[in-house]
């Protein structure tokens, strides 16, 4: 992967830390969020290899990769990362980057059982994954 | 409040979730300590906003605390574990940073200014708290059911609003143990059931629900008690696509069975009526 140390990339990792408030550069890659996280399967990239990304200034190659949507903050990373690192708090961040340029990753005509979902599903669905 | 507890119940605990309410509020009417509805509340949004600059998604949970205050309360008490998480990681920003409590009373239009000065507490720090007292109501002890607890992610994360330790819980064990449940030990109780993916993702959410009830099973279980309406619904729902078919309760509606109240279980998938008759527990 090619390390880009433009502007726009570094902007990338400031407005992460900036919304999420914790330091990406504090990781030291240990693992023990993927090792941890339910939902690893499913993802794309491990939640670690997000972090090298975003030092690295990959803002386009996280953006394509669905680990932030798949996430879905049940903080277990964040109560075991060694390095006190909030991490949901940055996948939060990512996701927020994205549906703040009003995208939208699920729409209410899409949803099946509409009826028999409790409504604190909805809610918190639509809460993560709509600007 | 003397005598009781100020009640929040948010969106789902009066439709979906209708059985865990309908239980909590027996049992703690016969301990003596019912829970009383806030006069007025706004739904909490279900899930905590992350973002340090986002004060807009705190302000329905403040305004709720703007309610308590009103009534000149200094608790609150959820039966939801979303609801308990979201009012309690809302609530304690407002203490720990005097700069979004000022910007929040600043767009409020409520008066006076919110103070700060309102806990959030979940339905199972009482019942810990009452253990005794429950213990002394029991009627019909449950002592044919292996039951095991689940606790999710919202009651144990992230620990600075946790209610137990956030690896090795024991609430739920006490209080099944007191009503003379056999508790089984599942190693999956701390771990996510899918949470809202179950609206659009339902594939993971089922991977969740056979992972953890298989392994509930596997060491014996009868059924698994929790108290998060969104879990229930996933663990319940989500087992239909499985080799499995165990009861999910509220852990209300043991002890309230337990203490000899009669409880309508009406909005479970999976019936719970021919388990507990199997045992005789329910004639």
């Amino acid at each position: 992967m090619k390390v880009d140390r433009s502007k726009k990339a570094m902007d990338f990792l400031d407005k992460v830390e900036e919304l999420s408030g914790e330091s990406v550069n504090a990781c030291i890659r240990c693992g023990t969020c993927s090792a941890g996280c339910p939902f690893v399967e499913d993802m794309d990239v491990l939640p670690e290899r997000i972090f090298k990304r975003i030092v690295l200034g990959d803002k386009e190659g996280i953006l394509e990769k669905n680990t932030m949507w798949i996430c879905a903050a049940c903080f277990t990373c964040s109560v075991r990362c060694p390095r006190d690192i909030d991490i949901a708090k940055i996948m939060e961040a990512v996701r927020q980057i994205v549906l703040r340029h009003n995208i939208d990753m699920v729409d209410v005509d899409d949803v099946e059982n509409m009826k028999e979902l409790p409504q604190l599903a909805v809610v918190g669905c639509f809460r993560k994954e709509t600007g | 409040m003397e005598e009781g507890y100020l009640y929040y119940p948010g969106c789902t605990l009066k439709t979906k979730a209708s059985d865990y309410e309908e239980s909590a509020m027996a049992v703690m009417e016969a301990l003596g300590k019912p829970l009383v509805e806030m006069d007025d509340w706004y739904c909490c949004g279900a899930v905590q906003s992350l973002t340090e600059d986002d004060i807009m998604h705190q302000i329905a949970p403040i305004r709720t605390m703007c309610c308590a205050q009103e009534q000149g309360e200094k608790e609150v008490v959820t039966l939801c574990d979303m609801c308990y998480n979201v009012l309690k990681q809302a609530n304690e920003r407002m203490k720990e940073k005097p700069d979004d409590l000022e910007t929040m009373n600043e767009f409020l239009t409520e008066d006076p200014d919110y103070l700060g000065e309102v806990d959030v507490h979940h339905i199972f720090e009482i019942l810990r708290d009452m253990k005794d007292e429950i213990k002394k109501k029991v009627k019909k002890p449950i002592t044919d059911l292996k039951i095991a607890p689940y606790y999710g992610c919202m009651l144990l994360r992230p620990d600075h609003v946790a209610i137990d330790d956030t690896e090795d819980p024991h609430i739920m064990e006490g209080l099944l143990e007191a009503i003379g449940a056999e508790v089984i030990h599942n190693p999956k109780r701390t771990e996510c059931c899918g949470s809202y993916h179950t609206v659009n993702r339902s594939d993971i959410v089922e991977k969740r629900v056979e992972d953890i009830v298989s392994r509930a099973v596997k060491d014996g279980a009868d059924a698994i008690a929790l108290s998060c309406p969104l879990c229930q619904f996933n663990l319940d729902f989500h087992q239909r696509n499985t080799e499995y078919d165990i009861p999910v309760f509220y852990l209300t509606e043991l002890i309230a069975l337990a203490m000899g109240i009669e409880v309508g279980m009406e909005k479970h998938k999976i019936d719970p009526k021919s388990l507990l008759k199997d045992k005789k527990i329910l004639e």
